[in-house]
């Protein structure tokens, strides 16, 4: 990074390099892009990570297997529900555990409202750095409901903890249902799917003449390029590649539940643009939507947690597992050396991969696409540096 | 097709460079000659029936005792739905492995990744430059020897507790309100016994 500051100041000229970052709005937390420019185009922008990294991976190899958990929260803060249950599921398959159905269900109800609030975060913000201020604002709204929602679950507002190694932590509180199923006829319509939030969100920015044009064919990930470079969930269905974990290699409770899996169409330009990718997550809503109701509609009665040995010592071996995340596949890879810790834990994240793409695919590009680039892929600083 | 089957077609085309599969614990993995993994990736990403287009994870994992460190590679195919895991074993000293950047570009950033926190060196990749810690941090954290060299530049690894000086603070308050409180009253003669209590009232 310091080489490529020399020699670009060396060089003089009407070029310069500018610093993006690291404390820029539009950068979604601490990340810096060192931008090539030549007037408004870009040579190409450097993405310089790291600010928040905490070592996580090297503290799963130093506390025991259930004191990861609270960790794996701060691996992604927009949407811990899914780190916490990445990790859950890598240590079960070691442990060959059976998770209870109540449990599964459980953590499908917990996860999918953490997707809505989730991509509630990512489409807001992604309004707001194309320059539509109002959006964020109704979408902050909505994912605070999620929040008081999954608080009353769990107790905690962004940082769950609340999957078990073996289960979940809290059983469903009393009325809880009742208030989500009125959250989500809110949020889709249910039967009056025009009065809904999302379609208000519809009608306010998605189909918004401005905003298809200022996202329509801008950053445009052709698929062979979106696979190659491993862009996982949404950016990877943005670019019209059909593949959701959670249908293809279904784990948990998904295999009872009927959901589309929505693939970028070219709506607004190209197949694989960044209104693809915007596009995507509004439509993965409302399936997310579908999903709690089908779950709390099905969810069995008896155990929320599997009996677990106090002491949780696996037997020598490694596992993968891969989960659905907001923001994409996520692969927790596990060692064990048949002590009480483990060995080694990887987490595998969506958004560390996606800003392996942006190098490649900024030359060319204006600088305001850039922002509307990062914005697309949704990636979040610290599941980049964990 | 099976991890098994794979790894047959594998063993028929690359032989003696390509290991057994360990015995399914698992997930299962087969490893591979350091100098043959470029050409098992091209082969297993293009060869039709196999087509693993999509490079999952590639991390390492350090073993002191056996002294190699492993470079695990979890390959998938989004059209077949098969997988298989790989490694290449490289010597703790100086590990190097040759990167399949040129296979799958989802490569550059996870290599550049093993080589900040493992060391490992990656021949043939563009750009190997440390991605998550600063340029000049020394060692590599993820390896089980490694020892904090006690701070970067000056910004310290550890810190006195915040408690050690709360305490402090609070016995220099606790001192000069002890020296402003006027001294305390004598203390007041023995009370007279309390009278016995009352016997409890039968039930």
């Amino acid at each position: 990074m310091q080489k490529l500051i020399l020699r670009r100041v060396n060089a003089g000229g009407d070029e310069m390099l500018l610093n993006f970052g690291p404390q820029h709005p539009s950068t979604h937390g601490v990340i810096n892009f060192l931008v090539d420019t030549d007037g408004e185009v870009m040579r190409k922008a450097v993405p310089d990570v790291g600010y928040l990294h905490r070592s996580i991976e090297k503290i799963g190899e130093l506390v025991g297997y259930p004191g990861f958990m609270p960790y794996t929260d701060r691996i992604d803060y927009v949407a811990a529900m899914f780190a916490n249950e990445g990790y859950a599921v890598a240590v079960e398959r070691l442990l060959k555990l059976e998770v209870p159905p109540r449990a599964q269900y459980l953590r499908a109800v917990s996860c999918e409202l953490c997707r809505i609030a989730s991509h509630l975060v990512s489409v807001g913000t992604m309004a707001t750095d194309i320059g539509a201020t109002t959006p964020l604002v109704h979408a902050l709204r909505e994912r605070e409901r999620i929040n008081d929602l999954i608080e009353e679950l769990c107790g905690a507002r962004l940082t769950y903890n609340y999957h078990r190694i073996g289960g979940v932590a809290f059983d469903l509180p009393g009325g809880w249902k009742e208030k989500v199923l009125a959250y989500l006829d809110h949020l889709d319509g249910g039967e009056t799917p025009s009065r809904s939030m999302l379609a208000e969100f519809d009608r306010l920015i998605t189909y918004n003449e401005i905003y298809l044009k200022r996202l329509g064919a801008v950053a445009v990930i052709p698929r062979e390029m979106a696979v190659g470079y491993g862009l996982v969930g949404p950016n990877l269905r943005g670019s019209g590649v059909d593949w959701d974990v959670r249908r293809d290699v279904p784990y948990g409770a998904y295999r009872d539940f009927k959901f589309d899996v929505p693939v970028g169409r070219g709506i607004a330009g190209k197949v694989g643009d960044a209104f693809d990718r915007y596009w995507v997550r509004v439509q993965e809503m409302r399936e997310s939507a579908r999903i709690v109701r089908q779950a709390l509609e099905k969810i069995p009665e008896g155990e929320f947690m599997a009996k677990v040995p106090r002491r949780i010592k696996p037997e020598a071996g490694e596992a993968l597992s891969r989960v659905e995340s907001a923001r994409g596949e996520m692969a927790y890879y596990v060692v064990s050396d048949g002590t009480d810790k483990a060995y080694r834990v990887r987490a595998r994240t969506g958004s560390y991969l996606a800003m392996g793409i942006i190098e490649d695919l900024s030359p060319g590009m204006m600088i305001a696409d850039l922002v509307a680039l990062i914005a697309s892929l949704d990636v979040v600083a610290p599941e980049i540096d964990r | 097709m099976t991890p098994t089957e794979i790894h047959e077609r594998l063993k028929a085309r690359f032989g003696e460079a390509v290991g057994p599969l360990s015995e399914p614990k698992i997930d299962p993995f087969a490893v591979v000659k350091g100098e043959a993994i470029v050409e098992v990736a091209r082969f297993l990403r293009d060869q039709p029936g196999l087509e693993l287009d999509f490079c999952e994870d590639l991390t390492a994992v350090d073993w002191p005792k056996r002294n190699v460190v492993e470079v695990v590679y979890h390959l998938f195919s989004y059209r077949h739905r098969h997988g298989i895991v790989l490694k290449v074993e490289a010597d703790r000293a100086a590990p190097r492995v040759p990167s399949v950047e040129g296979v799958w570009k989802a490569a550059n950033w996870m290599e550049r990744e093993v080589y900040d926190l493992f060391g490992v060196e990656f021949p043939g990749h563009p750009d190997l430059r440390r991605v998550l810690l600063p340029d000049d941090w020394e060692g590599h954290p993820l390896r089980k020897d490694y020892q904090e060299a006690g701070g970067w530049h000056g910004i310290g690894n550890v810190r006195e507790s915040p408690l050690v000086e709360l305490r402090r603070l609070d016995e220099v308050a606790m001192a000069e309100a002890a020296k402003n409180r006027p001294p305390p009253p004598p203390p007041p003669a023995p009370a007279a016994p309390a009278p016995a209590a009352p016997a409890a009232p039968k039930a």
